[in-house]
């Protein structure tokens, strides 16, 4: 499948700029329809609080956080534009990946020098470190930082400004994982 | 005119098609700028691959002149954008936590969904982790409930925090966004020297 020339050349991406203009005009687009911009982490908050719905109803509408999330007119949290938007977020990727050939058999990518099974224990714990942290800062990297500072909010700057910052300040005692 | 679901240009029954698409173009975006990689993605933090600040970056400044174009055009009421509230300490402890998350799983959460997408086991695992954190958090919720609110300052701007316009707030990210562009340029050529591969998929 992979010819010589594939290697030498690498990973096909787009240009980074470019990438960029096309996710900056997306974002524009958005605002423009929606009013708001996008959103990554809204579509698996609201997936936890319909299973914890679904199984515990009582237990969910006791709890404040969840029961900010469950509809008061009785229909699915799912029923939502998140939802939606989280949906088609899976499948353009798998569009591209398609295109590009990168929609492969399942795999773990890791660093050489580091497990499969440490990735996997490393990507799990940040993917809770972001649950958690997400939920403080009103949105992720997609709805507060970029969506946020964007439409100038200063709570985006600040979730922006601290996501990269701390990544900085942790990334040397982090830096097996990745180098 | 805009925002035209807010105004009621386009009707609810249209919502979640234009989602699906906004969606789709996004997972596109993502995906085709080489954030399926948690690799790609963490160079950032090494210096060896910049492609998240260049994409982030550029992202923002388009996004930012386009909304401040459309508004003096007047093509879009402002008022009916949506602003992300600020709560002071919350979200700088949420940047932060998100931070370490960030550099120890090297995905954000969209960029997990399309690692998903194309197959990647490491970003199923993340994805596991986010719901396993918002479970946490939601569960615990009743112990800092009253931090979660704390700090509150409403809809308020960079502007207004500073006591400058937007438009000048705008024209520093620009500039910003040029500097750090050619500065990471610099960095990663001087950091790729030592090493075989720096973009990854």
């Amino acid at each position: 499948m992979k010819n010589n020339s594939n290697i030498t050349k690498g990973p096909r991406y787009i240009n980074p700029y470019f990438g960029g203009v096309l996710l900056g005009l997306l974002l524009l687009a958005t605002f423009y329809i929606a009013g708001r911009g996008l959103s990554a982490s809204g579509a698996a908050k609201l997936s936890v609080v319909t299973v914890v719905d679904k199984i515990a109803p009582a237990h969910a509408e006791g709890n404040a956080y969840y029961d900010k999330f469950i509809p008061t007119d009785g229909s699915s949290p799912l029923f939502n534009w998140l939802i939606f938007g989280a949906i088609g977020t899976f499948f353009g990727g798998m569009l591209s990946g398609g295109i590009y050939g990168r929609l492969k058999k399942l795999r773990i990518e890791h660093s050489p020098n580091i497990t499969g099974k440490t990735r996997m224990i490393a990507a799990v714990v940040g993917g809770m470190l972001f649950g958690i942290g997400s939920q403080f800062g009103r949105g992720c990297s997609s709805g507060a930082a970029l969506s946020g500072t964007a439409a100038l909010s200063f709570g985006g700057l600040l979730v922006m400004a601290f996501m990269f910052g701390i990544g900085y300040v942790f990334a040397y005692f982090f830096r097996k994982l990745w180098i | 005119m805009g925002p035209l679901i807010p105004q009621g240009i386009i009707t609810g029954q249209w919502d979640f098609v234009i989602a699906l698409l906004i969606g789709t173009a996004f997972g596109f975006i993502l995906e085709s700028s080489g954030f399926s990689s948690s690799r790609n993605i963490a160079g950032v933090f090494y210096g060896y691959n910049f492609v998240v600040l260049r994409v982030f970056f550029t992202a923002m400044i388009v996004a930012m002149v386009g909304l401040l174009y459309f508004n003096y055009l007047g093509w879009i009421e402002m008022d009916m954008v949506f602003v992300l509230p600020t709560y002071l300490a919350p979200m700088i402890l949420g940047g932060f936590i998100m931070g370490l998350g960030f550099v120890i799983g090297g995905f954000c959460p969209g960029t997990s969904y399309t690692a998903c997408a194309i197959g990647k086991l490491d970003g199923f695992a993340f994805l596991g982790g986010f719901i396993i954190g918002v479970f946490i958090f939601a569960e615990a919720f009743p112990l800092f409930e009253n931090f979660y609110y704390s700090g509150y300052m409403g809809n308020i701007t960079i502007g207004e925090v500073f006591s400058i316009s937007n438009e000048l707030v705008t024209f520093i990210f620009v500039i910003v966004a040029i500097v750090a562009f050619y500065v990471t340029w610099l960095i990663e050529k001087k950091v790729r020297k030592n090493r075989t591969e720096s973009k990854f998929e």
